[in-house]
């Protein structure tokens, strides 16, 4: 085998026998236990790598959805909310208008009423005056009757019975004046 | 080796040549088991404890060395499984996998310090993968095209016309069948051992014209040979990583050949 060997070994194109039977038991060594053994648990993790990186992505892509989604209903909430404000400014001011014209109302009639009084206390007084004026007229004409007269109307009856028929003759000819 | 080299070539420098390739065996009796077969069990070995250490317990958030291990599964997938593959790539990725990393191990091996020897520069490690890789596309081809069928598909593309299938039809069947596959393995072989051979050359420059001979005159050319070798390793690295790509790719596309018929 030796001497064989060493024969052929001018030849560097000729294979040995013992060469290709080592070699081929090595490659099939590295065949059996790289190739069938611990590849396939690369490839496995590979392939689960991938999944996890494409169902990382799309849980990604979800969220981003959901947050648009968010995004959107907080929008229309929001423009809803400011719709619902300018309604309820809108709302405040017409009751404001409504109470002011209310409150204005009040205010006249109060005034009137107001008025009405002075007026009803205008005329008392008017009243009063006038009937004080009746006492005072009736002693100063009595005075001035007895002066004029010269006789004595010390009598109080008598004295009364005149100034009564007098003030009588007054006051109809005065209302038949105010006629 | 270089234990060796004073003694021999005390007097004049020698290159390297096709003995560089010859290893005795490691243990008297038993022939199969000299240096590349080591590290070609080395290689599996250390192929199984990377993918181990990055794949047994993989985490949905990779740490550490998963990490590069999924670098190193997704360049397979989507630069060597998918271009050819397509949809079917998972399916394959098992071999593919296995494939790039094994060649690729076997390949660094020409870089790494201490091993320094590309196993792959042997024929039989190279081969015995195209095998391999024969034996699946003509399986597959079979199963999915039917016998006759798939030959039919090799040798009578169509759209052309008549009479050119006179000279079509052979052509397609020797290349298709058989050559391709020779030089899928040679194409491997051949840089991996030409590369090799290049960096020894101006290693032994450098240590011929530096230590073991030092002349004014041929301490410049010694110099250069170290800064080539320097250079030349970095390329090599390229080179290995690349037909370790390359192999894995037309693997790929042998396979996406024998599942769909081309055109």
């Amino acid at each position: 085998m030796y001497l064989l060997a060493a024969e052929e070994a001018n030849n560097p194109l000729l294979p040995h026998t013992s060469e290709m039977v080592v070699g081929g038991f090595a490659f099939l060594f590295v065949l059996f236990f790289v190739g069938r053994l611990l590849v396939p648990r690369i490839q496995k993790t590979l392939a689960e790598r991938t999944e996890a990186i494409e169902g990382g992505l799309k849980k990604a892509a979800d969220a981003q959805e959901e947050a648009q989604q968010a995004l959107k209903e907080y929008r229309e909430q929001l423009a809803e909310a400011r719709h619902e404000a300018a309604r309820l400014r809108e709302e405040a001011r017409e009751q404001g208008a409504q109470i002011k014209a209310e409150l204005r109302e009040e205010a006249q009639a109060e005034a009137r009423r107001l008025v009405e009084a002075a007026h009803a206390q205008i005329e008392a007084d008017r009243q009063q005056a006038f009937a004080q004026l009746r006492t005072e007229l009736g002693r100063l004409s009595t005075e001035l009757a007895g002066r004029i007269v010269g006789e004595s109307l010390e009598d109080e009856a008598r004295q009364r019975r005149i100034v009564d028929r007098f003030l009588e003759e007054l006051e109809s000819s005065s209302s038949e004046a105010v006629r | 080796m270089s234990a060796a080299l004073p003694l021999l070539a005390a007097e004049e420098f020698q290159a390297p040549g096709l003995g560089l390739f010859e290893w005795p065996p490691l243990v008297q009796g038993a022939a199969w088991f000299n240096k590349p077969a080591l590290f070609a069990m080395v290689a599996a070995v250390l192929a199984l404890v990377f993918v181990y250490a990055a794949f047994s317990r993989p985490k949905l958030v990779p740490r550490g060395i998963q990490n590069v291990g999924e670098l190193a599964y997704e360049f397979a997938r989507e630069q060597i499984a998918r271009p050819f593959l397509g949809k079917d790539s998972d399916r394959w990725m098992p071999l593919l996998f296995s494939m790039f990393i094994f060649v690729l191990i076997m390949n660094l091996f020409g870089s790494f310090i201490f091993v320094q020897f590309p196993v792959m520069s042997r024929i039989g490690y190279p081969a015995v993968l195209s095998i391999g890789v024969w034996l699946l596309v003509m399986y597959l081809g079979i199963k999915n095209q039917g016998a006759i069928g798939f030959f039919k598909n090799i040798m009578f593309p169509p759209g052309l016309p008549g009479w050119i299938y006179v000279l079509v039809a052979p052509i397609e069947f020797i290349s298709t069948i058989f050559l391709r596959h020779i030089t899928h393995a040679v194409r491997l072989f051949a840089t991996m051992m030409a590369g090799h051979l290049i960096i020894a050359l101006f290693s032994e420059v450098g240590w011929h014209f530096l230590f073991v001979q030092l002349t004014p005159l041929g301490a410049p050319l010694g110099l250069l040979g170290v800064i080539m070798t320097i250079l030349l390793t970095a390329f090599e690295l390229f080179i290995q990583a690349l037909q370790a790509y390359v192999f894995a790719l037309l693997t790929a596309m042998f396979i996406n050949d024998a599942l769909h018929p081309a055109h």
